[in-house]
């Protein structure tokens, strides 16, 4: 046996509740941060990861109250993220009780964190997210890609979704690992919310031009959406928030359902 | 109760283990000096941070020397980069080990995706303190882009397949190695290291 596939639920959090979006807005609410994080964690989630999706100044210490009741109430690996743009944020993030800390326009808005940041913590601890768009505008140093006959390239936006950076995402994952990242939060916004499965494309390219395990985000529904792209990518894990949160599937069924699928998972 | 102390190199989250040994009943010191007198009945080295600044961190706060603290009857239990302290040297720095296991730490090799993060199952070799009550082929969490490489096998107690044999659990006289992190690893790893504060109260 080697490393099975990793099943991570992701608690989007709002005001102390989590909560879930469509295409990054329209957001609603989904329970309990503190009670979900033991529910999976008991279920069997592999991981977790956590999003304060509001993160500003002013609420830095309650998110590391928060940070601190998901941690004591559960015993499996934990990323935390949310407008960390300091070491001072990340080091807050860690020693609250979080595994991993995730960055997405921090790092962008100062790579050099990312270097930082694997010298004083170690790279396991870093992951870099990144949101991703198709842009159809092809502009020049890019990856262009073809669908429906439609060429594009995917985009880096930043500051959930709402700003463009005219970066390349496979340039910018590739960079991300250089520099330091241990791992890669892919999400696409262009299937977020949809519920009609990830982007293959997406997630198989960023897994090809990286060696450090990548998360795929964005766009599952069903448990099949998950089986669809560990066959369809060689990705290490899968994010997932709604299909959790709703109590359509436990993690559990999820599992099992990978599971009869041939794919391997912790059972 | 049992007390133990767990060293803290100030490199990142400690907060986990220490909620899953007072889960587990102990009461928990974390120090960052073996200078003061150790009234412990166990220590543990976490597994964050980096080789060279988490054993700069041991000598720069301490006169006395890891081995003269614990001796050979504190039970240690060293986590991943703590279990790796455990050998002479390693690949990841420049500084010596703290030497109470004879071995080196090398690189996992690049064929494969570094670090090794997720979950995967222990092929266990050999009966063993920390694995009392463990089946064969349970699931453990690692995260590391190291592996031991112990002079003599016989201390390998558990292995992991990741391409090549990953040393999973090493036990050596009072010291107990892990390269997963069991205060990540669900129930399986609150079970060892219940194990471990078992030997601490022997």
């Amino acid at each position: 046996m080697t490393l099975t596939k990793r099943i991570i639920p992701c608690l989007d959090v709002k005001n102390g509740r989590v909560v879930k979006g469509l295409h990054f807005e329209s957001i609603k609410d989904a329970g309990d941060p503190v009670e979900l994080a033991k529910q999976y964690s008991d279920e069997g989630a592999d991981e977790l990861v956590f999003l304060d999706i509001t993160a500003s100044e002013e609420q830095r210490e309650t998110i590391k109250t928060l940070v601190r009741k998901v941690a004591s109430v559960i015993n499996i690996p934990f990323t935390v993220g949310g407008g960390v743009k300091s070491l001072e944020d990340a080091r807050n993030i860690l020693l609250s009780g979080a595994d991993k800390v995730g960055i997405n326009t921090g790092a962008i808005k100062n790579p050099e964190i990312l270097t930082e940041l694997m010298n004083l913590f170690g790279r396991q601890c870093i992951v870099v997210a990144i949101d991703a768009k198709r842009n159809y505008e092809i502009k020049e140093n890019t990856n262009v890609f073809t669908e429906n006959g439609k060429q594009f390239w995917f985009e880096v936006f930043i500051y959930g979704g709402k700003e463009e950076t005219g970066i390349d995402a496979i340039e910018w994952a590739k960079k991300a690992q250089k520099l330091g990242a241990g791992e890669i939060l892919l999400t696409s916004i262009d299937k977020d919310g949809t519920k009609e499965g990830y982007d293959i494309l997406l997630t198989r390219e960023v897994v090809k031009s990286t060696s450090i395990p990548v998360i795929a985000s964005g766009g599952c529904g069903k448990p099949d959406d998950m089986v669809e792209i560990f066959k369809e990518s060689n990705v290490d894990a899968a994010l997932a928030a709604s299909i959790f949160h709703y109590q359509s599937h436990g993690v559990n069924g999820v599992k099992r359902h990978l599971k009869d699928k041939q794919i391997p998972v912790r059972l | 109760m049992v007390s133990v102390a767990i060293f803290d190199y100030g490199a990142g989250n400690i907060f986990s283990l220490k909620n899953s040994l007072e889960k587990l009943g102990a009461t928990v010191d974390v120090i960052t000096t073996f200078d003061n007198p150790n009234h412990y009945s166990g220590l543990l080295l976490p597994g964050v941070g980096n080789f060279d600044p988490a054993i700069k961190s041991i000598h720069e706060h301490s006169k006395i020397r890891f081995k003269d603290y614990v001796k050979d009857d504190t039970p240690v239990l060293g986590i991943c980069l703590g279990m790796e302290m455990f050998f002479e040297k390693s690949e990841e720095g420049h500084e010596k080990g703290l030497s109470v296991i004879d071995g080196e730490v090398i690189e996992l090799p690049s064929s494969m995706k570094i670090p090794h993060m997720g979950w995967n199952n222990l092929e266990i070799k050999k009966p063993g303190k920390i694995l009392e009550g463990i089946d064969d082929g349970s699931w453990v969490y690692f995260v590391h882009s190291f592996l031991v490489k112990p002079s003599s096998n016989d201390i390998i107690t558990a292995e992991s397949d990741y391409g090549i044999k990953v040393p999973a659990v090493v036990e050596k006289n009072n010291f107990f190695g892990t390269q997963f992190h069991p205060e990540k690893s669900g129930k399986i790893g609150s079970i060892m290291i219940q194990n471990f504060l078992e030997e601490c109260k022997k």
